[in-house]
Formats: C-alpha cells, structure tokens, sequence
C-alpha cells in the first residue's frame, strides 16, 4: 500500500511490469529501476512541456506532476500520468492534435 | 516431480463472433476435443430460454451459467465472481483441476469488458490471465454483417484466432471476399476454417508466438498497406471505419519514449485502438520485445526469445476505429522515438535481467 495516498495494491501497469518469467521489463535491480525512473521523468518533461506541465520523481516511488503556477498532484504510473495531466492543465492531451504533431516536426528538423 | 497440476497462471479464453455465427457449435465440438478436455466453460445465457445451454454439452459441473444476459454491460461483476467461484472450488478439490476457462460471449457483446475483467480484478489477475480471443465469422453472412455492424467488426479486430463457419453452405466467391475483407480489418490473426478437415482445436488455443510474428514476418503478411475503409450494405461509407495498418519502424525504439507516447494515445483514443500489436527492437536489447493492447489495456510485454529472422525492424499493427491513420504515423514519428540527447551511460547495452539470463 502507499502509505502517503492510501492506494491499496496500484493495477500493475505494463511499462512497470513485475520481473517474471518471459516478460519484458525494467523492473528487476535497483539500478535499472531507477535509472528507468530517471529517463521517464526527462522524456515525459519534454513532452510535458508542451503543455506547461513538469514533472519529477518522488522518492524513487511516485512522480510528481506540477503546473507551472505549482498546483500538484502525485502519480503511481504511467497509467494515472494523463488523465492527471488533463486534470491540471485544463485541456485534452491528445497526441493526434495536428497542431501538437506540426510543433514537434518543426523541432525535429530544426 | 511431475507437471503441476494447475498452471500459475490459468489462460482465459474468450470466444466469441456474432449472433449466429456458429460460436456454440464451436464450442461444443471444442469441449469433446481431448486438447480442452480439462477447460471449464461460462457460457452466456442471453434470452429467457438459455437456448445456448440446452445446445452445450458434456460441461457438467465445472459449469457456471451467467444470469444476467448481456456480457458487455452487467456482467462485469459476475464474471469476475463465476471465476472466482470456479478458482475457490478448484482450490477445495469440488470440481476437476481445469487447466483453462473459456468464457462464451453473446454475439453482441464488445469483448472488451472481458478481457479488462481478468486484468483489474484484484484476485484474478494473479490466478488467471487473458489467453486467445477466438472469434467466429459466418461465411454466409459474415461479410453483410461485417458492413453493418460495428460490434462485429470488433469482434473480428480483436481476435487472436478468426474462425470462418459454415464455409460448405456458402459460394467460393462469397468465402473469398470475405477472407479479404477479414484480412483489411485483422491483418495478422492466424485464420482458420471450422470445415477444413485439418482444421485442428489446439491451433485455436495454442500461444505460440512465433504464429503471429511468422504473420507478421512474411512480406506477404502485410495484407494492409492499404487503408481499408467500411462501406454499409448498400455501399455508403460506414460510420465506424475499422483500418488496420503496419507501421515499420527502422531506427531501435526507446522503451520509455514509446512507453510515454502509447499510453497518451490509449488516453485519449483508447477505444477506438482496437489492437495494437507489434514486435519491436528495444534501444539495447538484443532480443525482441512483444506488445499486445486491446483498447485501454496493454498486456504485459514479452521479451521474446529470438528475432525470427535477420530482419530487425520493428513492426507495429494497428487496427483502428475511425482514427485518422496520417495522423497517427506522424505523431509516433514524432513523439514516440527519443530524439532527445542521453548520455551514452543512461542506456545499459544490455540489461541487468539480460546479463543475469544469459550467465
């Protein structure tokens, strides 16, 4: 359970897969989950970014989404990570939105 | 020490295919192959007479009727409660140690809700897994009812396995155009005939792999380059247009970039990502790594053992319900591979699960 929300036993989330037999994750050391962790938080900022959002690692355990005037919610998993940042800054994360992709091809050829 | 008796994680299959597309008549001559002889089956009792159960046979008392009709809305809960009832009485020794549960479905039941039954239920997704959606197509009706309906489209999309019934009452031309047809919305799904005297029971519940990366493999099992777009009976644009398409990937694909971007789109577009599946080369890794999503849900990625040939590009299905497909090529081009600088060290060549597996 996490002891700061009270969320019993989270859904396990695919990209965090619990290490077994024949599954593909990066769950498994302590090195390789957080240096996992780590490179979330830097892509998911640059994607974040777009729409005023940060976001950082907590603990080694959650993330921490925040707003760019501080308002902040923490997230077990890529799973909570969008809805929650639909929550906070206000309007649909889309990653079909035309506008969002022309952005991005702009930055990539720059 | 001999085979366990019970698997860690039992396979739950689900069958399902349109109303009268011959899923009961399937499935009774599943249940008398000895390849299911130890599944338990749930069966759908839709309409006041069970009609289904009266025609099933030879399930006795590993059988549990669903009350509530329809399984895409009520049944959620029972499902999960027959199941567990089935797993408790296992337990206790009251009924057959089964090795797999199939699930019936009505013919217009969204498989959907079945299959994220068996992933969020707390108890059930450590003792049961989703195994193979088998879906039946009526080769007599199938191809009008494919223009006409949208569950049947996403029965058809879902499929692990696509069964085409009734072949012997219908003309050639109708089975080919149907095989077409089917082939436009399920590109990689092994299909299978129900009167093909090599038709074999065990194909349709056998996991292996390396049937659908073969699919996805061959040059010509890229049956969609193409878009297909729906057209109604009478030849109007289908409100629903179920597209599938192959997106190949050259470069090695960050798992977390890929990671951000797939579950963004499941977001927003999650219902209307009927499958995506796909095999990719994982930044650093050496051996491939399988996907396999299902609207919101994504299954829990498999390292597989070997890439099946010298080809290394990655290749993803999607099958998609009125997405626009442009868009969606663009924005995995855009989004989903890491572009970003890392530094050479933030990678591991290889993982530490990898170095541990290969010593």
């Amino acid at each position: 359970m996490c002891s700061l929300c009270g969320v019993l036993g989270g859904n396990e989330h695919w990209a965090d897969a619990v290490a077994r037999p024949g599954v593909y994750t990066r769950n498994v050391e302590r090195i390789d989950r957080r240096r996992e962790r780590a490179n979330r938080v830097r892509i998911a900022n640059a994607m974040l970014a777009r729409f005023g959002l940060t976001i950082s690692d907590w603990q080694g355990a959650s993330f921490v989404l925040s707003t760019r005037t501080g308002k902040s919610e923490i997230i077990e998993d890529l799973g909570h990570l969008w809805p929650a940042a639909e929550r906070l800054c206000g309007r649909p994360c889309d990653p079909l939105d035309p506008t969002l992709i022309v952005a991005a091809e702009v930055a990539i050829d720059d | 020490m001999t085979e366990p008796q019970v698997p860690l994680l039992t396979p739950i299959n689900l069958l399902t295919g349109f109303l009268g597309s011959g899923k009961t008549t399937l499935l009774a001559r599943l249940l008398a192959d000895p390849a299911l002889s130890d599944a338990a089956v749930l069966i759908n009792e839709f309409g006041e007479v069970g009609l289904d159960h009266h025609l099933v046979e030879r399930i006795d008392d590993t059988m549990v009727l669903l009350q509530s009709g329809c399984l895409c809305c009520t049944v959620r809960g029972e499902l999960a409660d027959a199941i567990k009832d089935l797993h408790s009485k296992r337990e206790r020794g009251l009924v057959p140690p089964f090795r797999r549960i199939v699930v019936e479905s009505t013919g217009l039941a969204d498989p959907f809700p079945v299959l994220s039954t068996i992933k969020s239920d707390s108890v059930l997704r450590h003792h049961f897994r989703p195994g193979n959606v088998i879906t039946t197509v009526d080769a007599v009706n199938g191809l009008s009812q494919l223009g006409t309906y949208v569950e049947s489209n996403r029965q058809a999309a879902v499929a692990d396995r696509l069964v085409i019934t009734k072949v012997d009452l219908a003309p050639a031309g109708d089975v080919v155009s149907l095989v077409e047809k089917l082939r436009g919305i399920n590109p990689d799904a092994p299909l299978l005939t129900a009167t093909d005297p090599s038709f074999d029971v065990a194909d349709l519940v056998d996991e292996n792999l390396s049937l659908r990366a073969a699919a996805l493999q061959s040059s010509s099992g890229f049956y969609c380059e193409a878009p297909v777009q729906l057209t109604t009976a009478e030849g109007a644009v289908h409100q629903s247009a179920v597209t599938s398409f192959v997106m190949t990937v050259e470069r090695a694909i960050d798992w977390t970039a890929f990671g951000i971007w797939l579950t963004m789109l499941l977001n927003r577009h999650g219902e209307k990502v009927l499958r995506v599946k796909g095999i990719l080369n994982i930044a650093g890794e050496e051996r491939p790594v399988a996907i396999h999503g299902v609207q919101h849900l994504v299954h829990t990625p498999v390292h597989m053992e070997r890439w099946p040939d010298e080809d290394r590009r990655s290749r993803i299905v999607f099958i998609v319900d009125g997405l626009d497909v442009g868009l969606l090529k663009r924005s995995f081009e855009a989004f989903a591979l890491d572009r970003s600088p890392a530094e050479a060290a933030a990678v591991p060549k290889r993982s530490l699960q990898e170095r541990q597996s290969s010593s």
